[in-house]
C-alpha cells in the first residue's frame, strides 16, 4: 500500500466541503461520547460540591484499593498468558503458506467473530462442578472431589485470555509478515543460527506488534465487564463489576463516576505513552 | 520436519485446541434432550430451537437487535465513508482530531462509555430507544468501518477523479460515478462488521436496557446469569452460522474488489 492510511491525495476539496462531510461524524462523537463521558466525569469532581473526596475514597478505602490492585494484577496476568499463547501462533501463521495459512487464520478469526457471551457461557459449562474440566481432573487422579472452579479468579483469567487472545495474535502476525525474508537470510549468511537470527533480527523488528498487542489486551482487560461479572466471585470483584454495583445497587453516582475517572485516566495515560506502537489500522484492519 | 519446528507446531495446535474447544463443546449441546447442560449431549432434538423461535420474548429481542444492528451498519457506512473521504481529499489538521475521536471510544473501556450513556440517556428519555442504541453502537463500530473504507480509498488512484472532473463532472458526481463503485465492496464489508459488532454488543446493552426492549445479548446475559438453559447453545449455533455467513460475504467482497483492481491495472 502506498502512503499512509489517511494521507491526503487527489485534488483537494474546499474547507467548507470538508467540514460539511465531517460534520455528521463529529456530531455523533459529541452526542454519544464526549458529552456523556464529560458530564459523568464532572459528577465525580462536582458532587456534592467541588471536591476530590470521591477520588480519595477510591484510594483510601482498603476494599476499593484492593479491587484496583486486583484489576491491575489480573489484567497483567491475562496479557502475559495471551502473549505466551499468541507469539508461537503468530510465528507459525507468518511462516505458513497455502491451505495451512488459511486454516490457522480461520482458527484465530472464528472465535474473534463469535459472541463474547457464548464463549463465556461455554467456560461456565466447562468449569461447572460436574463439567468436563472437573471430570478430566478426577479422571487423571489430580483430585478425588470435584473442585470449585467457577466463580474464582482463575476462571476469569482463563476465560478472559481465551476471549482476548486474538487481539494479540493479529498485530504480532501483522508485524512478522512485514519483515522481509532477506533479513533472516542475511543473518544466516553472516553465520547466525535460526535461534540467534530469531532473537536478534525477527524479535526486535516484531517488537512494535508485540507491544501493541500486549497493550491492547491489557487495556481491554482492565475495563472488562462481561466475563468477570459472569464467571467471577462477588467477593473478588474487578473494577468494572464494582462500577456496575455502585450504580445499580448503591445508586452512588459520584463515586461510580470517580471509579470511571480512575479507569479512564489510567487507560488514557497508557495509550498516550505507547501511542507510537499503536497502529490501530493494522489491529482493526486485521480483524477483517 | 526438524525437532524445533515440530515443537512449535505441537505447541500451536495445543493453543488452537484451547481456542476452539469451548466453541466445539457448546455447539452440540444445542441438540441435547436434557434440560441441563452436560457433555456429551444426550440424544438429538430440535426442541431448543423451537423454544427459541416460539418464545415471543426471545423473538422480540432478536428483531430489536437486528433492527438496531441494521441501522448501525447504515449509519457507520454513510457517516464513516463521508468523513474518510473528506480526510483523504484534504483535511490536514482535522485528520489528527478525527483519528483521536475515532480511536477514543474504543480505547476508553466499554464500561465507562456504557455508564456515561446510561446517565445521559436516562436524563433525556433515550434509554431503551432504537435511536439511543444506534448512536451508542455507531460510536464503537465506527473505527472498524472507517479503517475498512480507508483501506480501499487510499488505494484508489486520484487521477481517475481528476479526469472525470476535467471532463466536466462536479466533485459529487466524480465521487458517485467513479470512486464509490470502486470502494463499494469495502463500504459494504465495513457495514457488515458494524452489524455484527452491534448485534453482539453486551456491555452497553446491559446498562441501557429498560424492562421491556431488551436486546438479544441482554436476554442472553440474564439467561446465563440465572439458569443457563440449552437455549444459549441453540443461540450459539445460530450466531456462529451468522458470523460465518458475514465473514464469507466479506471475503467474497474482498475477492471482487481485488479482481476489479487487477482488471483496472490491466487495461
Amino acid at each position: 500500500m502506498k502512503a499512509g492510511f489517511f494521507e491526503a491525495n487527489g485534488r483537494q476539496m474546499s474547507r467548507g466541503a470538508i467540514l460539511l462531510l465531517m460534520a455528521p461524524f463529529f456530531a455523533l462523537v459529541i452526542f454519544a461520547f464526549l458529552y456523556p463521558l464529560g458530564s459523568l466525569l464532572s459528577l465525580s469532581v462536582l458532587e456534592p460540591s467541588p471536591t476530590l473526596t470521591n477520588y480519595e475514597r477510591v484510594f483510601d478505602n482498603p476494599i476499593y484499593a484492593t479491587v484496583l490492585y486486583r484489576t491491575l494484577r489480573m489484567a497483567l496476568l491475562v496479557s502475559l498468558l495471551s502473549l505466551a499463547l499468541s507469539l508461537p501462533v503468530a510465528i507459525l501463521m507468518a511462516n505458513s503458506r497455502g491451505p495451512k495459512a488459511v486454516f490457522l487464520t480461520a482458527c484465530v478469526l472464528l472465535p474473534f467473530w463469535s459472541s463474547v457471551l457464548v464463549r463465556t457461557a461455554a467456560w461456565s459449562i466447562l468449569l461447572q462442578r460436574n463439567g468436563l474440566v472437573n471430570e478430566f481432573l478426577q479422571g487423571i487422579g489430580i483430585t478425588s472431589e470435584p473442585l470449585r472452579l467457577l466463580y474464582t479468579q482463575g476462571a476469569v483469567v482463563i476465560a478472559m485470555t481465551h476471549v482476548l487472545m486474538p487481539f494479540m495474535v493479529l498485530p504480532i502476525y501483522g508485524a512478522l509478515r512485514n519483515i522481509p525474508f532477506d533479513y533472516n537470510r542475511a543473518a544466516a549468511i553472516c553465520g547466525a543460527g535460526p535461534l540467534r537470527s530469531f532473537w536478534e533480527v525477527t524479535l526486535p523488528l516484531a517488537m512494535p506488534g508485540i507491544l501493541g498487542g500486549f497493550i491492547l489486551v491489557f487495556l481491554t482487560a482492565l475495563g472488562y465487564f462481561i466475563t468477570p461479572s459472569l464467571l467471577g466471585s462477588p467477593q473478588e470483584m474487578m473494577i468494572a463489576t464494582l462500577i456496575s454495583q455502585q450504580i445499580r445497587e448503591n445508586l452512588d453516582w459520584p463515586f461510580a463516576a470517580a471509579l470511571v475517572g480512575v479507569l479512564t485516566l489510567l487507560v488514557t495515560i497508557i495509550t498516550l505513552v505507547f501511542s507510537k506502537v499503536f497502529r490501530f489500522e493494522r489491529m482493526l484492519g486485521a480483524r477483517a | 520436519m526438524n525437532p524445533r519446528s515440530l515443537l512449535l507446531n505441537a505447541y500451536v495446535y495445543a493453543v488452537l485446541a484451547f481456542i476452539l474447544l469451548p466453541i466445539f463443546i457448546i455447539l452440540p449441546m444445542a441438540f441435547s434432550e436434557t434440560t441441563y447442560l452436560t457433555f456429551p449431549p444426550q440424544g438429538v432434538t430440535l426442541r431448543w430451537f423451537e423454544e427459541f423461535f416460539g418464545d415471543s420474548r426471545w423473538m422480540a429481542a432478536t428483531w430489536f437487535s437486528a433492527k438496531i444492528a441494521a441501522l448501525t451498519a447504515i449509519t457507520t457506512a454513510v457517516v464513516g465513508t463521508m468523513a474518510t473521504y473528506a480526510l483523504v481529499r484534504g483535511a490536514r489538521t482535522m485528520g489528527t482530531i478525527f483519528q483521536a475521536f475515532l480511536i477514543g471510544p474504543i480505547v476508553v473501556p466499554h464500561i465507562a462509555l456504557a455508564v456515561a450513556l446510561y446517565l445521559f440517556f436516562q436524563n433525556t428519555g433515550l434509554s431503551g430507544t432504537v435511536f439511543g442504541y444506534v448512536a451508542a453502537h455507531s460510536i464503537i463500530a465506527m473505527p472498524f468501518t472507517v479503517f475498512t473504507v480507508a483501506a480501499a480509498l487510499s488505494s484508489v488512484d486520484p487521477a481517475l477523479e481528476d479526469a472525470a472532473m476535467s471532463c466536466g463532472a462536479n466533485r459529487f458526481n466524480a465521487f458517485r460515478l467513479i470512486t464509490l463503485p470502486i470502494i463499494l465492496p469495502n463500504v459494504i464489508s465495513g457495514g457488515l462488521f458494524a452489524f455484527i459488532i452491534s448485534f453482539d454488543e453486551p456491555v452497553i446493552a446491559f446498562f441501557l436496557a429498560g424492562i421491556r426492549d431488551k436486546t438479544l445479548p441482554r436476554m442472553m446475559f440474564d439467561d446465563i446469569e440465572q439458569n443457563l438453559t440449552p437455549i444459549i447453545p441453540a443461540i450459539a449455533v445460530l450466531l456462529t452460522v451468522l458470523s460465518i455467513v458475514v465473514l464469507l460475504a466479506a471475503a467474497l467482497l474482498k475477492y471482487l474488489a481485488d479482481r476489479n483492481s487487477t482488471a483496472r491495472e490491466e487495461t
